[in-house]
């Protein structure tokens, strides 16, 4: 049985892309905002999340990523962004004060690399489970 | 709250400086002009040297001084402050009028003058006149820093509206590059299509941005002529019906005949497209698009309604702000910028319009533009 990822993002194309991509690994589940990804999370349990920083609001991953860890600490969270390059601001989710707010196991930036996207969230679900 | 200003008054005479002081105490002065009230706290000094100390530590707003001092002279102390770069207004108190301590005066910086002797009136006159020339500056500045704020934020959401479609582009070549769905060609055609959408959506955007940065820094000529509406409304009911004729959406239209309004013909142009191009786009399929156009009292009234996805209150609020896009399941999949509306809007108040909505969730939206006569 695949592992169920969820996977939240504004841009469909981008949806569309991880799924191309993906598919073969994970059973994924779409979502296009901060809110259909919560309602979703009231029937569904996932294994892991993979969320864009940018979408109804400039930080709508975070308030979701939020959302999913209060529900259950242990189900890895992935967030995606471009901001970085964009606006030179850097979030790194290292130091664990830091964590302790971005409530994301993982920051990567776009373009997304899939082998690296792929091997990161097998190697956060196998943490989780050790 | 009437606004605080610091006066500082340097004289040596001590009556002058407690006259001064006495007038200002408790007094509030209106500025209509700007709609805001001013009241005054006064500090003193005997001496220029002792005046210029106080300055340097408590920046006054407004500078009461008198040029014969018993050391260092007013005139002197003008051109020590070097008030180029100052906001500080330094208004003269001067005895005897002489013209070429006024022309050295004004040379270096001094507001105005005020002649001795006065009386308490024409001290707050002179006063209301300063503080209304602060408070405007103020306001001016404010203004100022608000619009490059703007500025950044407009660019910094421009950035992303333009990474997100090359994003998606880049993903999907590269999905292209590496083969990831097979030697089949066919399997590309979809992906293909979606690069050419994206593509699409992004030259829209980059039009928009022209059409807005043309309004705003108002560089193109206008050329104002006698339009004729309905030529030009079916020009643009021909551009939409491409796209409505795919989705099975009728365009009907309802204008007063031989309507001619002064105004430039792409502007009108432009809003009517939108506003199509909008009812068409969050139409649903196999739905409905009036337009209809009256001329009334010297104004152009344009009613665009569809039977589409309409909007709640709160989303229709904000809608003619730039890059403002609803976001939910019914619009992810449609394209667009977010810039339409708020070029109508803006070309709307080119001739002195307005454009308001009326909207149902999934049942539709009426937009209307009033246009009247050309600014
Ligand atoms: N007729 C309509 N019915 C329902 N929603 C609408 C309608 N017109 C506009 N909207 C909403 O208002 C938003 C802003 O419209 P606007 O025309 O400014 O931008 P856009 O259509 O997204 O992009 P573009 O700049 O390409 O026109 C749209 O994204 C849409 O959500
Ligand atoms: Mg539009």
């Amino acid at each position: 049985m695949l592992k169920k990822v969820l996977i939240v993002d504004d841009d469909p194309d981008f949806l569309d892309q991880m799924e191309i991509m993906m598919q073969k690994d994970f059973d994924l589940i779409r979502a296009t905002n901060q809110k259909e990804a919560e309602k979703l999370l009231e029937t569904v349990t996932v294994d892991a999340a993979v969320l864009d920083l940018m979408m109804e609001s400039a930080d709508a991953g975070f308030a979701l990523a939020y959302h999913i860890k209060k529900k259950n600490p242990a189900t890895p969270v992935i967030i995606i962004t471009s901001v970085m390059s964009e606006t030179g601001m850097d979030f790194e989710a290292k130091t664990p004060e830091e964590h302790s707010w971005i409530k994301a196991d993982a920051i990567l930036s776009k373009p997304i690399r899939y082998e690296q996207l792929k091997h990161e969230i097998q190697r956060l679900m196998e943490e989780k489970n050790a | 709250m009437p606004e605080l200003l610091k006066v500082l008054v340097i004289d040596d005479e001590p009556g002058m400086r407690t006259g001064i002081t006495r007038a200002l105490r408790d007094c509030i002065i209106d500025l209509p002009d700007i709609g805001q009230q001013v009241c005054f706290e006064v500090s003193q000094s005997g001496t220029a040297e002792k005046g210029y100390e106080i300055i340097q530590q408590s920046q006054p707003n407004i500078l009461l001084l008198d040029h014969k001092l018993p050391g260092m002279t007013g005139l002197e102390l003008l051109k020590k402050l070097e008030l180029k770069n100052s906001d500080m207004l330094v208004i003269m108190i001067t005895a005897y009028a002489s013209v070429d301590t006024a022309v050295e005066a004004t040379k270096n910086g001094a507001y105005d003058f005020l002649a001795k002797p006065f009386t308490p009136a024409e001290l707050k006159n002179m006063l209301q006149k300063a503080s209304g020339r602060l408070m405007f500056q103020r306001q001016a500045r404010k203004l100022a820093e608000e619009k490059k704020r703007l500025r950044f934020e407009f660019i910094s959401v421009l950035t992303h509206e333009l990474k997100s479609p090359l994003a998606a582009v880049e993903g999907y070549l590269n999905i292209m590059k590496n083969r990831d769905l097979g030697d089949n060609t066919s399997a590309y055609d979809h992906i293909i299509d979606r690069s050419l959408i994206r593509l699409e959506g992004m030259k829209k955007l980059i039009f928009d941005l022209l059409d807005l940065t043309r309004i705003e820094s108002k560089q193109k000529k206008r050329e104002i002529t006698q339009v004729e509406i309905n030529l030009l409304s079916q020009h643009c009911i021909e551009t939409a019906n491409v796209e409505a004729q795919k989705r099975g959406i009728v365009i009907k239209a309802d204008i007063e005949k031989g309507i001619i309004f002064p105004s430039d013909a792409n502007e009108i142009e432009i809003i009517l497209n939108n506003l199509l191009s909008n009812a068409v786009k969050y139409n649903r399929d196999n739905g409905r698009v009036d337009m209809a156009i009256k001329h009334d009292s010297e104004k152009l009234i344009i009613k665009v309604s569809d039977t589409g996805i309409g909007m709640t209150e709160e989303e229709s609020a904000k809608l003619f702000n730039d890059f403002v896009r609803i976001k939910n399941a019914k619009t992810h999949k449609i394209l667009g910028s977010g810039l339409g509306l708020s070029v109508v809007k803006k070309l709307a108040l080119l001739y002195n319009g307005s454009v308001s909505v009326e909207s149902q969730p999934d049942v539709g939206s009426t937009f209307t533009v009033e246009l009247g006569k050309v600014l």
